[in-house]
């Protein structure tokens, strides 16, 4: 517990919760470290930290023999387009929500809530059915629907519980001023609202980046993201781990980054406001 | 201050959103019930009829659905534990002075943000690999044999690449209950001669409480329905050895076009789901009225 801490029980505990910490890192650090080396390398024993031949050779061969950039726009554009699609249901939705509540709307709010809890499994093969029936299978329009339903109740939540700070006193004064809706969502709510619409974002685009549920059972080729790239190298075909290091590396460092700075907005959206 | 007229735009504006989530949740899952109660084969198009409850007969007393009902309770309750010890752990780490402590904390909160399918592939190759991964170079140093992790544990390795993915979250969640708590308590309690460990049961913990909960209801909605860390390492085996329920329904449907049986499969999934989420949303709905 936190108590006096001497200058040395400082020194020392940092030195252990940095090992800790180190080992927990060490898996990401190894995969970055192992995409620079040659494939021998990356597979040699004793494994070598620091002594090897760095090079780039993985990251462009990752491009030439697969092309990798296909792959990272369709995780763009799914991610992307699932969210500003989104934005545009789950903004209105809130707003509604949480500046008009009627008496159903805390059972409504369940309810969204309730349809993230159904197993995607459930829905699995009529999903599958219709894709394939109306010639949705592997089309990037099919995907981005699917990652935007399934974040929708997210958002909405998240969303909610930002709009509920917004204090309503303002804009009853807009009101008395003359303000009509339209004036008094875009002049007064959304820029108190801007933070709140950032970091739902944020939150959605990672959750899209990374389904993996989705992405695998509905795409093949044309609309395969990044996490199904990614799936295509578990076939075992003699020596790959330096180009799966290098092609996962790309595929994770945006997130790594968007997740690094959204931390603690994540914590809101992921438990529906449950903990703050 | 909901007038009538702001009560309707309130109902027009969110209606767009409930009409959407209704038609992707409940016609799917009507379509899955529907589906159950016929024999509907994809490789034999055309002898659809109606067979009542025999998809569920089957697929009840099919042994592989006991074993990837174990399989899915096993991955759960294990990564449950591992998660939710270990972020009080690291919460109560982080929690203290440390140098460094912002980036300390991203590091370990790092794992939470990548890709399933990395995770998975990383772990399998670069780590666990009998022979030139990173364990089996570590265990040399002592003087053991390298783990054949895939082969002879491969339930164990699954649970812990998906520990590894949720540690994070509850490290994330717990770490943030633990800075509201009140430190005036703290310091009363440690004034009045309460130990560490006293404090810790007496005080942290309780307070705590609630998060665990979130962190407990919220990964195991999330854990039952594992699938691409199994479905790019072992593929649900050897054997039976890593398939959960989800991948069991995903092979009846994608692999042997059962679509029946497949969707039976997916009831049983959802019910089970619906236990925790019947929790889950109440503890919600009662914070909602705060």
């Amino acid at each position: 517990m936190e108590s006096k801490q001497t200058p040395l029980g400082y020194v020392s505990f940092s030195v252990f919760a940095w090992i800790v910490g180190l080992l927990i890192f060490f898996p990401i650090f190894w995969m970055v470290l192992t995409s620079f080396k040659t494939e021998l390398e990356a597979v040699s024993i004793p494994p070598s930290f620091i002594s090897f031949d760095w090079t780039l050779e993985n990251y462009a061969e990752v491009q030439q023999r697969s092309n990798y950039f296909k792959f990272a726009m369709n995780s763009v554009i799914l991610a992307v387009g699932s969210t500003l699609v989104g934005l545009v249901f789950a903004v209105t939705c809130a707003w509604a929500m949480a500046f008009n509540p009627t008496k159903r709307t805390k059972d409504a709010l369940l309810w969204m809530l309730s349809t993230k809890m159904m197993p995607p499994v459930g829905v699995l093969v009529p999903i599958y059915l219709v894709f394939r029936d109306w010639g949705l299978l592997d089309t990037r329009f099919g995907l981005i629907m699917v990652l935007f339903l399934m974040n929708l109740p997210i958002m909405v939540w998240m969303l909610y519980t930002y709009f509920k700070e917004i204090p309503t006193d303002i804009l009853e004064a807009a009101r008395m001023d003359g303000a009509t809706l339209p004036k008094e969502i875009i002049f007064v709510l959304l820029p108190m609202a801007v933070p709140g619409i950032a970091s739902t974002m944020l939150l959605n685009i990672i959750l899209a980046w990374n389904e993996a549920f989705w992405t695998l059972n509905l795409t093949t080729s044309d609309a395969a993201p990044l996490t199904a790239f990614i799936a295509s190298y578990s076939s075992p075909e003699g020596l790959f781990w330096a180009k799966l290091s290098a092609a996962s590396t790309l595929a994770v460092a945006p997130i790594l980054v968007i997740g690094w700075f959204s931390q603690k907005q994540l914590v809101r959206g992921l438990t529906f406001g449950a903990v703050k | 201050m909901s007038t009538r007229a702001s009560t309707l735009t309130g109902r027009i504006m969110s209606a767009p959103s409930i009409i959407v989530l209704f038609l992707w949740m409940a016609v799917p899952l009507g379509m899955t019930i529907y589906f159950s109660f016929l024999r509907y084969n994809l490789l034999s198009p055309g002898t659809e009829e109606w067979i009542g409850t025999l998809n569920y007969e089957f697929f009840l007393t099919d042994p592989a659905f006991f074993a990837s009902l174990t399989n899915t309770l096993l991955l759960v309750g294990s990564v449950l534990v591992i998660t939710v010890v270990g972020g009080i752990l690291l919460g109560l780490m982080l929690d203290q002075p440390i140098f460094g402590r912002g980036v300390l904390r991203l590091l370990v909160i790092a794992p939470f943000f990548i890709m399933p399918t990395v995770n998975a592939l990383v772990w399998k190759n670069l780590l666990m690999d009998p022979v030139s991964g990173m364990f089996a170079w570590i265990a040399s140093l002592f003087g053991l044999p390298a783990i054949d992790w895939f082969t002879n544990a491969p339930l164990t390795s699954i649970i812990i690449m998906v520990s590894w993915q949720w540690l994070p979250f509850a490290v994330l969640i717990l770490l943030t209950a633990l800075q509201s708590l009140d430190r005036d308590q703290k310091e009363a309690a440690q004034m009045d001669g309460a130990g560490p460990v006293a404090i810790f049961f007496y005080i942290t913990l309780p307070h705590l409480s609630r998060a665990i909960t979130v962190v407990v209801l919220i990964e195991t909605i999330f854990l039952l329905t594992v699938f691409a860390e199994i479905f790019v390492t072992t593929g649900g085996g050897p054997g039976l050895a890593t398939t959960n329920i989800a991948f069991l329904v995903y092979t009846q449907a994608l692999l042997q076009f059962d679509v029946g049986g497949a969707s039976a499969g997916g009831i049983v999934a959802v019910i089970l789901a619906n236990i925790v989420a019947i929790f889950l949303i109440r503890l919600i709905g009662k914070n909602l009225d705060k």
